[in-house]
């Protein structure tokens, strides 16, 4: 299974290939400028560019030597509660406020854990969370409201 | 003696209560993180990073410095005891620190690293305290062009000097440029890569992207296979050595130490590089070395005092030209502007307290590891009985306030679960995430740099080149390029960090 071991290359070129397509085509909207008189497009377009040649490279030299490891597992569970957990802090915290917020967001987080079950996860979010409010907010001063607006009617 | 008044003035500022107080809970910190694993001193001071904003300068550059040079003693203690380095740079001494541990000569391994990371990190300091001058003032000469060709000479040689692939480390560069390149265009205002976000106007915050990149997908990284560790640890007694082990000693903590205070000032991993270059010196030149691999002395002083040097010079280029050389470096440099400082060769002249109680306070600090880690080598190794499952959502939760509490942004705790996705799918495919992170920090510097350039010449490229300083940077670049792609030096040098890996 030669072309499974270099799919990790292949994949790692084409994840550079579409970085550099997307800021490479996006700085041609800017104004490009030329080398005396440069535009904000001009620094990027070329790093784009070159970023697109080096990911085919990357990819072509996988293709040719066809080697590399195995992907292994990916913890899909634990990186989607983990991303939702983040979003939810940076959604939330704001109108919430750090109390219910963090709570949710460290529940989240420890569901995220091996063979993580729900009371353990309350007890880890609820120490946490008084844990964070001890540092953060009252020895290191930090002015973040416990209860936000949308808790207050 | 100019440079006795520097370290007085040093000591006056790294003795006040607060300073002390810090330094001893950076190294506290740091020591803590070093031997715990699944987090190191990259994700930790990027977490930290935030608190610290409304300290002192002085006081906030202290105990992050503290932390970087902590880790580096704790990854020693658990590789050591358990064979676990907590830190990459302490992955050579495990060979030997571990089969000391294991004949029952556990102590005399400690102490040793001890003693000698003590003398190592005195070297280095000073060494830092003699260069930071000199180097300075060179670089006050330094017009745009040639702080372009600095910039490119730091980000080839921290390719030249990684494992891994030089197309990879060049890609992660390269991208890295380009996430520096969002938002406003410093000359022309232009709003760039920001889909209209106002959030995203002032750039991506660089705490955010350090905080994905080596906190959360860390994290991810952990969370695919159970961590297991084994804390079967004899118990540590007698910790002295005797005349015969200081004998041993003497010659690899000096080499280690010289070694080391060269290989530090290099960008890229320099700690890493000495404690492994280091390790291999030892192996040729001692008379010992059918021992080394079964429990050799030499082994772990050598390596110890290296990797303990270079972590103290590493400082030169970011004290003296605002270079950093590895990521936490930029992290430290993520530091000064965070507290309204100008990274460059003026800081040490603006800013000499900073400067001198900083360098005052790494010997300080390293006084308070030789405390911290011998007689209380068992608290740190009861930390280790700490489950992941408590660790990981505190990580999460302290990075959320932490990055949250600075800008008062959404979007930057956005941004850590964007890199902390992007920094796991990279990293999966065989990337390294230190150079993203170095280029990230010196994009919008080498964008500026050039673009100044070419506007004073005229639009001539030819400036780089005809400027011999600068060209002279380009011509090492170019040397380490061409090192980096040789056919026959790249075997040497994965040699040199697989062997004993």
């Amino acid at each position: 299974m030669k072309m499974h071991g270099a799919r990790k290359d292949l994949l790692a070129g084409a994840v550079f290939v579409g970085f550099g397509l997307a800021f490479a085509i996006t700085a041609s909207t800017y104004e490009v400028g030329s080398a005396l008189r440069m535009g904000p497009g001009y620094f990027p377009l070329v790093l784009g560019s070159l970023l697109v040649l080096l990911g085919i490279a990357i990819a072509v030299k996988a293709f040719v030597a066809g080697e590399g490891d195995d992907l292994g597992p990916v913890p899909w569970k634990a990186g989607a509660l983990i991303v939702a957990a983040l979003l939810f802090f940076g959604y939330t915290v704001r109108g919430l406020g750090l109390v219910p917020s963090l709570l949710v967001t460290v529940f989240l987080t420890a569901m995220a854990g091996r063979n993580a079950r729900v009371i353990p996860s309350a007890v880890i979010a609820v120490s946490l969370t008084a844990l964070s409010i001890l540092i953060f907010v009252i020895a290191l001063q930090l002015r973040l409201p416990y209860v936000g607006p949308w808790l207050e009617g | 003696m100019e440079i006795l008044q520097n370290i007085g003035l040093g000591f006056e500022t790294a003795f006040t209560p607060i300073n002390l107080l810090f330094a001893f809970i950076g190294v506290a910190l740091g020591t803590a993180v070093g031997v715990l694993p699944g987090i190191g001193p990259t994700a930790t001071i990027a977490l930290l990073l935030p608190i610290t904003f409304g300290f002192d300068p002085v006081t906030s550059l202290i105990m992050l410095a503290g932390i970087y040079y902590g880790a580096q003693y704790g990854g020693s203690t658990t590789a050591i005891l358990i064979n676990l380095p907590g830190e990459s740079s302490a992955a050579v001494t495990a060979i030997d620190g571990h089969q000391m541990a294991r004949q029952g000569r556990a102590g005399p391994a400690l102490a040793t690293a001890a003693l000698g990371s003590f003398f190592a990190g005195t070297v280095g300091t000073l060494a830092l305290a003699l260069f930071a001058v000199p180097i300075s003032e060179a670089a006050l000469l330094f017009g745009p062009a040639e702080y372009f060709s600095l910039v490119v000479l730091g980000l080839i040689a921290s390719i030249a000097l990684a494992s891994g692939s030089v197309l990879k480390a060049l890609a992660m560069i390269v991208l890295g440029l380009l996430l520096g390149t969002v938002g406003q265009d410093l000359v022309s205002g232009t709003p760039r890569f920001t889909f209209g976000l106002r959030e995203l106007y002032g750039g991506l915050d660089f705490v955010s992207l350090a905080v994905g990149l080596f906190g959360v997908a860390e994290i991810l990284r952990n969370l695919e296979g159970n961590i297991t560790r084994s804390v079967a640890v004899q118990k540590v007694k007698n910790l002295w050595l005797t005349r015969a082990d200081f004998r041993r000693i003497r010659g690899p903590v000096l080499r280690g130490t010289g070694l080391g205070t060269v290989l530090g000032v290099l960008p890229g991993a320099g700690h890493v590089l000495a404690s492994f270059v280091s390790y291999s010196v030892e192996k040729r030149v001692s008379k010992n070395s059918h021992e080394f691999g079964k429990g050799a002395i030499e082994g772990v002083a050598a390596p110890e005092s290296a990797n303990n040097a270079a972590a103290q010079t590493q400082f030169v280029p970011l004290l003296t030209l605002g270079l950093p050389v590895s990521p936490i470096m930029a992290l430290l440099l993520g530091a000064f502007i965070i507290q309204g400082i100008v990274p460059g060769p003026n800081v040490i002249n603006e800013e000499p307290e900073l400067v001198w109680g900083l360098i005052a306070s790494m010997w300080i600090g390293n006084f308070f590891l030789v405390l911290l880690n011998l007689p209380l080598i068992g608290l740190w190794v009861k930390m280790l009985t700490i489950p992941y499952r408590f660790l990981f959502p505190a990580i999460i939760a302290f990075a959320s306030i932490g990055t949250y509490s600075i800008g008062l942004n959404a979007y930057d705790i956005y941004a850590i679960a964007f890199f902390g996705v992007l920094g796991y799918v990279l990293i999966k495919l065989g990337n390294e995430p230190a150079p993203l992170l170095l280029g990230f920090v010196l994009g919008p510097l080498l964008e500026e740099y050039l673009r100044r350039s070419l506007i004073i010449s005229d639009g001539d490229p030819s400036v780089f080149v005809t400027r011999p300083i600068s060209a002279v940077l380009l011509l090492l670049a170019f040397g380490a390029f061409v090192l980096a792609v040789l056919p026959s030096i790249r075997r040497k040098r994965d040699v040199v960090f697989e062997e004993e890996s």
